[in-house]
């Protein structure tokens, strides 16, 4: 491409995911006037990822759905998307310009870099994880491949029982599949909620009808002519399955960073403002390593969060950072996972707390449980119990908590209870 | 094709063209209108495409499910009796829908 040396090339953002729409939507918000290119590896044009395990695998939205903007966004808000472009190398120079350099051997020239690549599908690394059939589930082309597959497989088999596994579980078996889950720890979701949401789950979609094995250890998958056709364990039996949906976590996609020479550890290490090690470049979203953006978190702990609200909110932070502006990042993440008819919102992190109280106990489909720490709620876990979910996360943005006797009773409402709670919180990324 | 208006908390309006078949919410957010965050996508997990809807459209649009209503309890902004959240407002072919969008969504 023909470069005029004069013109500024503005801001690269190396990702078209949901965070690098949000940064490139964000920055024009803030009134950015210069360049910004949106590049992508992918042959689509930007989408919504959530409902591919959930909607869209059961054919109930088409791909036009999941794009995030129209075409004449784009235009009118001077934002260059490009397609199937894959960056493989990136020269910076101390100012913090460069050029990218992509697989086809294209250039694009930047003033600024923002690393919006997120996380790749943790491969599973087992004998015989290369047969036909062992299929993932991260990106479009990964939904597009399963949905061609599941109308001739009667058994799916996931190895997972995460968000990702449950909800893919759930939408096949939806389809009429016979659905195994196996998951090697000794619960689902346990890296996300607490243990009383995982022993909803597993009830839950044991009484639809699917088979959740836990603590189960994974010996070999097998196959015939190439093709999978179950996966063993470790007692030596096979559950049979025509396709293997893996859904074991992610890795985050730092080789860009660490080529640039940018600190990496458990993602693309960055500042609360979202600026990674050399000053310049921003990373955000599921590929970036940060500060805990929870107010009044201790200021050395670090956290890498895989989410859309994070993807947004980050993108403000980032934004404001490209323009000039430091505003810390401070929020309260939040998560959702449909998995059949249930639906799961999740408020705050409940990691390290020290107490939790049952509002809802499951028994009529409804869940809620409190995560306290030091007397402060935290965090909760709600199931088909969306006002309590709001309540929660508008009383943890405003620095309150709710007393954790009066909590428990399910007829009082959660926002009627909040009061306020020490220490005080530090105010919230400004969210214009 | 239908149509809507989307006025903000300051009174600014301005009117999209819209695909039948699509929601209220689908037509701000793909087009870049501000004022509509919905974040979940339109799954109903986020209560923040939060609007109020002009008296006169009312009576023209789909009837709240039960997850609709329970949601707009929680919404940033309180609800009113015109409150409705758009991404459960899916446009008919020849809809001409006027919306205001609140103060805040988060």
């Amino acid at each position: 491409m023909a470069q005029d040396q004069t013109r500024s090339h503005g801001l690269l953002i190396i990702g078209a995911s949901q965070s690098g729409v949000a940064l490139a939507g964000s920055l024009r918000a803030l009134g950015y006037q210069d360049p910004i290119t949106l590049l992508g590896e992918e042959d689509h044009r930007p989408y919504q990822r959530p409902a591919l395990s959930k909607e869209f695998l059961q054919d109930k939205v088409d791909k036009e759905k999941l794009i995030f903007r129209a075409h004449q966004y784009w235009d009118d808000h001077r934002i260059e998307l490009v397609k199937g472009e894959r960056v493989e190398r990136i020269e910076k120079n101390p100012d913090g310009s460069g050029v990218a350099r992509s697989t086809t051997g294209a250039e694009f020239p930047f003033d600024r870099l923002a690393l919006t690549v997120g996380a790749r599908a943790r491969r599973l690394e087992l004998d015989g994880a290369d047969l036909g059939g062992v299929l993932y589930l991260r990106n479009a082309d990964d939904a597009l491949e399963l949905k061609a597959q599941l109308p001739s497989a009667e058994h799916l088999v996931v190895i997972g029982g995460g968000f990702i596994g449950l909800e893919a579980a759930a939408s096949a078996h939806a389809m009429g599949k016979a659905v195994t889950v196996l998951e090697v720890g000794p619960r689902l979701i346990g890296r996300a909620v607490g243990e009383e949401t995982s022993q909803f789950f597993l009830d839950a979609h044991r009484a639809a009808g699917i088979e959740v094995r836990l603590g189960v250890q994974l010996s070999r998958i097998v196959g015939e002519d190439g093709r999978v056709t179950g996966v063993e364990l470790g007692d030596g039996t096979v559950v049979p399955a025509d396709i293997v949906l893996v859904g074991i976590g992610v890795v985050p996609n730092t080789e860009l960073a660490e080529e640039l020479g940018l600190e990496c550890g458990n993602g693309i290490r960055v500042d609360e403002y979202a600026l990674a090690s050399d000053g310049h470049t921003v990373a955000i979203g599921d590929c970036a390593n940060m500060p805990n953006p929870i107010p009044g978190a201790p200021a050395d702990e670090r956290l890498r969060l895989e989410s859309v609200n994070n993807a947004v909110e980050h993108a403000k932070v980032a934004a404001y950072s490209l323009t000039g502006r430091r505003e810390e990042y401070r929020s309260i993440p939040w998560f959702w996972s449909n998995q059949g008819p249930y639906k799961l919102q999740i408020a705050g992190l409940s990691v390290g707390h020290d107490r939790t109280v049952v509002r809802r106990d499951g028994t009529d489909g409804k869940l809620c449980v409190l995560y306290y720490r030091d007397g402060r709620l935290i965090a909760a876990d709600c199931v088909n119990s969306g006002v309590d979910f709001l309540d929660v996360k508008a009383a943890l943005t405003k620095g309150l908590t709710v007393p954790a006797d009066d909590a428990a009773d399910p007829a009082r409402r959660l926002k009627e209870l909040a009061v306020s709670g020490a220490p005080e919180p530090l105010p919230a990324t400004p969210r214009s | 094709m239908p149509t809507v208006t989307f006025t903000d908390a300051q009174g600014g309006q301005r009117t999209v063209e819209a695909a039948a078949g699509d929601s209220v919410m689908e037509t701000a957010v793909r087009n870049g209108v501000p004022g509509i965050v919905a974040e979940c996508g339109g799954s109903l997990s986020c209560a923040t495409c939060h609007v109020f809807v002009a008296e006169d459209d009312l009576e023209t649009l789909p009837p709240m499910e039960e997850m609709e209503d329970e949601m707009l309890y929680g919404t940033s902004e309180d609800r009113r009796d015109n409150s409705r959240l758009s991404c459960q407002l899916k446009l008919a072919e020849g809809a001409d829908l006027h919306v205001t969008t609140p103060e805040t969504q988060v």
